[in-house]
């Protein structure tokens, strides 16, 4: 298993423990290794919405789920879903094996540009685990 | 994360989880591993090798005195009375409601001597209902702050007891549910062949002063024959796999042991016992309700408190233990169905969360170890 510490620069983070990463068709979203560490390991990605659908700051896009819990998946912003990660549904696994790469799980389109802007800095969210981790 | 109130406890391995890396939970009231390596290797490593578990979480009461049978007897369902030295049974304490107070393991150590493992989270109602009970008729002793409990459980788990003394080797020949005094790792003890995971296996019972000298003798003598130290996690979908209820979830105080798939736990034919008269209605009658285990055919996980409903999607039932089964790679879960809709095959759909997922009826156990091999 990765190191639960490890936080990329070059992405934007929420309290929680998802990224957002900036690419040419929208923000990139997927679970921080603190998130995949706090799992264990995971057994389905459900995404609930298709390619085209609405969503909304802080509301649920799909759960994600590990031998022991569930939990939710929470829009970091609001927009709309331009991709989803297909290959999630047979391989939950790249979450744990790559959850800043291939376990990456929708692209969303922000309704508002500026609303990226909200999310924690990569040393805002390393002060975040260091409060909630010990 | 769950946060339970109160200052929590910790067994005497406690430090020897912290040094192997292990995620500490609180579970019970208590602070334990819920992981170490992680559930599904660890799961793998039980069924494939041997595994290590703390379970000294759990309460051992001692009764003791010409009654202490009699005692016994009239407090669970079980034919404890019937008991040879040496031998154990896995019964419950009813209420007299014929509703679930625990399930126990009992063990006559002699005529007038027996020992009682109950759950760690029911340790202050057992022992507060056993001790009421054997007021003026026999002794009684909570022995819990004393006693650690450790379970070297797996297909190796026998081979592996067998490095840790002559007599702990001796132990080999120790039928199910059999115990006796040895000594493991120069440590006495008390070697039972029981165990919660479908497995071979022991349990090993000793002063909490000397768990740790056995626990770490054991993962050393242990580790070339692949046995790993064991969490809460792995413990949870062990026991999943195999049936075996879990109090909290599948059973409790509105549960009777008959719809729990427990009847073979009940003598209904004792002359006495408390829930006898509540549980002789209740076979007279017929449970309206029975446990049920199956497998989800849609992608969902069942979980503890989901809604279980037929085909048409109307509510019926509910799923009281569930999620993945890392040995059949299907998600699997036990529930409480209407009777007329418990046979194997029945398509049922489970409420995932406001999501209907496909489901059936499937034949427990879930898995069964193959009993042929040495």
């Amino acid at each position: 298993m990765s190191d639960k510490l490890d936080v990329r620069d070059g992405l934007l983070y929420t309290r929680d423990h998802e990224w957002a990463s900036s690419k040419s068709e929208g923000l990139e979203v997927g679970i921080t290794a603190y998130a995949v560490d706090q799992l264990g390991d995971i057994t389905l990605v459900n995404i609930d919405l298709k390619v085209g659908d609405a969503v909304t700051a802080g509301k649920t896009f799909g759960t994600i789920e590990s031998v022991k819990t569930l939990s939710d998946l929470f829009s970091p912003v609001s927009g709309k879903v331009v991709k989803i990660n297909a290959e999630l549904e047979n391989k939950p696994e790249l979450v744990n094996e790559d959850c800043y790469g291939k376990g990456w799980m929708v692209i969303i389109l922000p309704s508002d540009a500026g609303e990226k802007d909200k999310l924690l800095s990569p040393a805002a969210y390393r002060d975040l685990l260091k409060s909630v981790d010990h | 994360m769950t946060t339970d109130a109160g200052p929590l406890r910790q067994t005497p391995l406690y430090a020897e989880h912290k040094k192997l890396g292990a995620r500490l939970v609180p579970f019970a009231g208590w602070e334990m591993p819920i992981q170490y390596a992680g559930i599904v290797e660890e799961h793998r490593a039980v069924r494939t090798a041997a595994g290590l578990f703390d379970v000294s979480h759990m309460g051992e009461i001692e009764l003791r005195g010409e009654h202490a049978a009699a005692v016994v007897d009239y407090l669970v369902t079980g034919d404890a009375a019937g008991l040879d030295d040496g031998k154990a049974l896995y019964t419950c304490a009813c209420n007299e409601q014929g509703t679930i107070l625990d399930d126990l393991i009992v063990y006559r150590i002699t005529r007038d001597a027996f020992l009682v493992v109950c759950n760690a989270g029911n340790r202050d109602k057992i022992s507060a209902h056993f001790r009421r009970a054997a007021e003026n008729h026999c002794e009684f002793e909570d022995c819990s702050d004393r006693t650690a409990l450790l379970a070297l459980q797996g297909p190796r788990a026998i081979e592996i007891l067998g490095l840790a003394g002559k007599e702990a080797a001796a132990c080999a020949d120790l039928k199910s549910f059999h115990f006796r005094d040895a000594v493991v790792a120069n440590v006495r003890a008390t070697v039972a062949r029981t165990g919660y995971t479908g497995e071979d296996g022991v349990e090993i019972f000793c002063a909490s002063g000397d768990a740790a000298q056995v626990f770490r003798t054991l993962l050393e003598l242990g580790k070339s024959k692949g046995l790993e130290p064991i969490g809460l996690g792995a413990r949870d979908t062990l026991r999943l796999e195999a049936c075996l209820a879990l109090y909290g979830n599948d059973i409790d105080e509105t549960t009777n042991p008959l719809e729990a798939g427990l009847g073979w736990i009940v003598k209904m034919n004792k002359p006495l016992f408390i829930g006898k008269e509540a549980l002789t209605r209740v076979q007279q009658a017929g449970s309206p309700r029975k446990f049920v285990g199956f497998e989800m055919t849609g992608r969902g996980i069942a979980r503890h408190g989901y809604p279980l409903c037929d085909a048409e999607g109307k509510p019926v039932g509910i799923c009281t233990s569930g999620g993945p089964s890392p040995t059949l790679g299907k998600n699997i879960g036990l529930g409480y169905l209407p009777a007329a809709l418990t046979a194997v095959g029945t398509e049922l759909q489970v409420d995932c969360r406001g999501k209907l997922v496909g489901a059936v009826v499937v034949k427990r156990p879930f898995y069964k170890r193959n009993r042929g091999a040495a």
